[in-house]
């Protein structure tokens, strides 16, 4: 038999142009087993209401483009289903802690400029020509910096992230991950440039720890371990300054 | 983006570290002695006596572990209010860490001075 259940979804809208404040509608959506958060919203927005805005791309969980706030939790909504809030009804939320554009989608500006402050890229002093073949590593060397790499820039963490929510000028997980993930690398020779980044207020000391980002990230990134180990690094570089003439940075 | 200042926060992680292993090992153990074994009777009537603890704080050695477990315990615990007070929106500032770090300096102080400083 066809499953033939429908559910509630009340979305947050917002037009800059025409409303003055965000307000709630509610649409009734048919859903089964395989119906996600996003394809509920695509009904919607194919039968019911073509202005709703969202940005979504992949729908599998793999470009991080269709976070929302499902019931007041950052959620992938290509990864959430409907069947899970049944029989109760979803309210959906653009991602908190950022300003709307458009009813479910949010203005990234100020994450994408932190991205680009905390430099994720491989930083050399030389390059070493193509003839002298790859860079390698050991396992080891890969594992200290893999999990932080799978970041989707998302941001599901800073919606999650109560700092970063009362104080904006904090770096924030995802970018502090990035961060540790290339200081971490081997390869990288650009730790001395970050360090005066994660040393400072709005770098991992703006973190107190709440862990809430690690619980949400849907990649596994676990940006509050990264956030903790920028903290061991910021206060080995604190006293160690005083005892090397690079002040520790480079290993 | 404006130049970035350097925390200060190093030195108050670091003493909040180092009394997190305190609190997390020792605490507990303290907590055991003083609060359920002795009142249950179950170390003796004697065994926290006035003449005992005079002479654990006479030696070097007791002395130095009640100075790491009070001031470490003072430090960890501060820096946490003071977070905590952020975590829930108020804004202590500057003037938090002058109040609850400046406790703990306080009672680091005091305790130095009741356990190295008075003739025994
Ligand atoms: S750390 Fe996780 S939650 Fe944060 S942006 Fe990256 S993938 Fe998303
Ligand atoms: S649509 Fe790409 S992560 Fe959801």
């Amino acid at each position: 038999m066809p499953d033939r259940r429908e559910i509630d979804i009340e979305v947050m809208r917002y037009n800059p142009e025409t409303d003055s404040e965000p307000y709630i509608q509610s649409f009734r959506v048919p859903f089964d087993e395989d119906t996600s958060v996003l394809m509920g919203l695509q009904y919607i927005k194919d039968h019911l209401d073509g202005s709703l805005t969202f940005r979504w791309s992949c729908r599998m969980a793999v470009c991080g483009s269709c976070g929302k706030m499902v019931n007041g939790v950052p959620k992938l909504s290509c990864k959430a289903f409907l069947r899970d809030y049944y029989p109760g009804k979803l309210r959906i939320e653009p991602l908190e802690h950022f300003p709307i554009v458009r009813d479910l989608a949010v203005d990234q500006t100020d994450f994408l400029e932190k991205l680009e402050a905390v430099k994720p890229w491989i930083i050399r002093k030389d390059e070493k020509p193509l003839s002298e073949g790859t860079y390698l590593q050991t396992p080891e060397e890969v594992s200290s910096y893999l999990q932080f790499s799978s970041c989707i820039n998302c941001l599901l963490c800073y919606s999650a992230c109560p700092q970063y929510g009362l104080d904006n000028s904090f770096t924030g997980p995802a970018a502090l991950s990035l961060l540790h993930r290339y200081n971490a690398d081997s390869r990288d020779e650009g730790k001395s440039e970050r360090m005066p980044l994660v040393n400072s207020e709005e770098g991992v000391w703006g973190c107190t720890l709440v862990g809430y980002c690690s619980e949400v990230c849907p990649k596994q990134v676990d940006p509050a371990a990264a956030v903790n180990r920028g903290k061991v690094n910021s206060t080995m570089d604190y006293f160690l300054r005083f005892l090397t003439p690079r002040g520790g940075v480079d290993s | 983006m404006k130049p970035m200042k350097r925390s200060n926060e190093p030195i108050f992680w670091s003493l909040f570290g180092a009394g997190g292993v305190v609190a997390s090992l020792v605490a507990p153990a303290l907590v055991f002695i003083t609060g359920l074994a002795l009142p249950l009777g179950l170390l003796g009537p004697d065994a926290l006596s006035y003449e005992r603890m005079l002479a654990l704080v006479s030696s070097l050695p007791g002395a130095l572990f009640l100075f790491v477990v009070i001031s470490l315990l003072l430090w960890h615990t501060m820096h946490r209010i003071n977070h905590s007070l952020h975590d829930i929106g108020i804004k202590a500032g500057l003037g938090g860490k002058v109040i609850f770090y400046g406790l703990a300096l306080v009672g680091t102080m005091a305790a130095a001075y009741f356990l190295f400083a008075t003739p025994l």
